[in-house]
């Protein structure tokens, strides 16, 4: 399932975090969503979701409901104290089929247990959230997204703070969805691991500076280009529509070029 | 004295006993689940200012009916919700954060709600509101609680799932289902509706202890929510019973024996529970070999 953004424009208190922004993440594409703290990636994340609307613009998702869209949030916004289990937090994973009545039973339970498994946490089921390290929990975020068995699957800084062995054994499971023709956007630091794995990449500092094979996207020029972006927003910037035209005078301009 | 009369006579010998035990376990069967859940939500604190928020809707519906069960429910019930949803609102507005709101809105609920129970009572029924008279249930404020506890559990039980999610994860439960706001609201509601539930027998002041007492104090023994919920009803019943029963031999108001039994019982866990002070501080920590 494709994903048309068109002249989307995201943000909170009526500031852009992602302003402008026109493109298209193909059918079974693999992109690397790449920019600067605050230029906007994790608010174009949930902008796709649908947890966020639009300021201006539209996101088209095609024929697939929002809710057929698996989204793994940053980690740090999981209550990790709340006592449950390893089991009941992938089984939530079984959402979309079960709904909010729907019974969880044994097969369901099956599934639970094949995807701890293919994320290397065999005999975790019954282990509660405070007994994990912070690679374990990933692993476990990342089994409740292949219970969702959704068509786009969408990740936010899923690598941070995760070790090596780890990263590379979830990166495998990137690549998995990839070959199983599954749209997968990632929120990402780590530049070379984008040149190694993504195909595709969108560079982003606020406004779009790049957006195409990761080759051409990550071009120095391009991540010098996004290293500028200030990231304070002009608490007297114009109103867009004060500004009276549709090109790119927007108050913020001034600021990038200061 | 035999151990009948010590331990089951006054519950056999006096209705009022009976009923009153009737009354505190049916609304220790579904406070407590509600107060784990606030306490999971670390909303331990606005559970007890719901409870102050109902005094004035209790209030108008003594004004207009005196100590009548019905009107004074219905009254607390609105008020609190009110507080409940008016706090929330303000959070969402504006700068100010919901626990702030909330202390606002709660004291000028309570000042409000003196100020109205005052001017037609006495203070023996400010007393009354206050503090409530578990041994005066009576066949109306049985049926209230009834309806209450059923209400409750029926609720939780159909919110189960959401309610989970919504405490864990409420980014995943916003991207897979709209359900997350509605819950936080039919939860609040749940909140108030047991609160005004215990106010009959314990007063809005206390109500909140059966509530929030043995959910704090069940944290100490077990570890998963279905456990966690049921230790709380467990506690919630015993400190019932124990309380009424002191109260009895003692002769101390009843009200706060129930509390004050929850409250010895929390203390005890806090000290002896499993993951209690002793046992994690004092025991020499020992460690598997792998």
């Amino acid at each position: 399932m494709a994903i048309e953004l068109k002249d989307l424009t995201l943000g909170y208190d009526g500031h852009p975090a992602v302003h402008h922004l026109d493109g298209t993440f193909a059918d079974g594409s693999l992109t690397a969503i790449v920019g600067p703290n605050g230029s906007g990636k994790s608010t174009l994340l949930k902008g796709i979701t649908g947890i966020l609307k639009p300021l201006g613009g539209s996101i088209e998702r095609g024929a697939t409901r929002t809710r057929a869209i698996a989204y793994l949030p940053q980690s740090a916004e999981i209550d990790r104290s709340f006592p449950a289990t390893v089991a009941e937090l992938v089984a939530l994973g079984h959402w979309r089929s079960r709904g909010l009545w729907g019974a969880i039973t044994g097969p369901d339970y099956d599934a639970v247990r094949a995807a701890l498994d293919a994320v290397g946490l065999r005999g975790f089921e019954d282990r509660g959230l405070d007994t994990l390290s912070g690679g374990q929990a990933q692993r476990a975020l990342f089994a409740r997204v292949m219970l969702q068995d959704a068509d786009v699957i969408l990740l936010d800084e899923p690598f941070t703070a995760i070790d090596e062995k780890t990263t590379a054994d979830l990166i495998g499971l990137v690549q998995r969805w990839h070959g199983e023709k599954r749209t997968v956007v990632a929120v990402l630091h780590d530049i070379e691991m984008v040149r190694k794995v993504f195909p595709e990449a969108l560079l982003m500092a606020r406004e779009p500076v790049a957006w195409g094979t990761t080759g051409e996207a990550l071009a120095p020029e391009n991540l010098l280009k996004a290293r500028r972006m200030t990231e304070a927003w002009d608490e007297h910037a114009a109103w867009h529509d004060e500004a009276g035209h549709d090109g790119h005078a927007h108050g913020h301009e001034q600021g990038r070029a200061a | 004295m035999n151990l009948f009369d010590l331990l089951v006579g006054p519950f056999v010998s006096y209705g009022f006993m009976s009923r009153a035990l009737v009354g505190a376990v049916v609304i220790a069967l579904s406070a407590a689940p509600v107060g784990v859940f606030l306490m999971l939500r670390r909303m331990s604190l606005s559970g007890d200012a719901m409870a102050h928020a109902i005094l004035p809707g209790a209030g108008v519906g003594f004004l207009i009916a005196g100590l009548e069960i019905l009107p004074m429910t219905l009254g607390g019930f609105a008020a609190g919700l009110v507080v409940a949803l008016l706090a929330g609102l303000v959070s969402r507005l504006t700068i100010q954060r919901e626990d702030t709101s909330l202390a606002a809105f709660y004291l000028i609920s309570l000042a409000l709600g003196v100020m109205l129970v005052s001017l037609r009572g006495s203070s023996v029924d400010l007393m009354h509101v206050l503090f409530g008279t578990v041994l005066a249930l009576n066949n109306d404020a049985l049926i209230m609680i009834g309806a209450v506890a059923t209400i409750s559990l029926v609720a939780l039980a159909l919110i189960w799932r959401p309610l989970f999610a919504e405490c864990l994860d409420p980014n995943f439960l916003r991207s897979v289902s709209g359900a997350g706001q509605p819950v936080h609201l039919i939860f609040l509601a749940l909140v108030v509706l047991n609160l005004v539930g215990g106010f009959q027998a314990l007063g809005t002041l206390l109500a909140v202890g059966l509530m929030m007492l043995p959910a704090a104090a069940a944290r100490f023994w077990v570890r998963g929510l279905e456990a966690l919920c049921l230790v709380a009803v467990t506690i919630g019943v015993a400190s019932s019973y124990l309380g009424l029963l002191l109260s009895f031999h003692l002769s101390v108001p009843s009200g706060p024996a129930i509390i004050l039994v929850a409250g010895a019982i929390y203390l005890l866990s806090l000290l002896i529970g499993n993951r209690g002070v002793i046992r994690t501080r004092l025991v020499p920590p020992r460690h598997r070999i792998a």
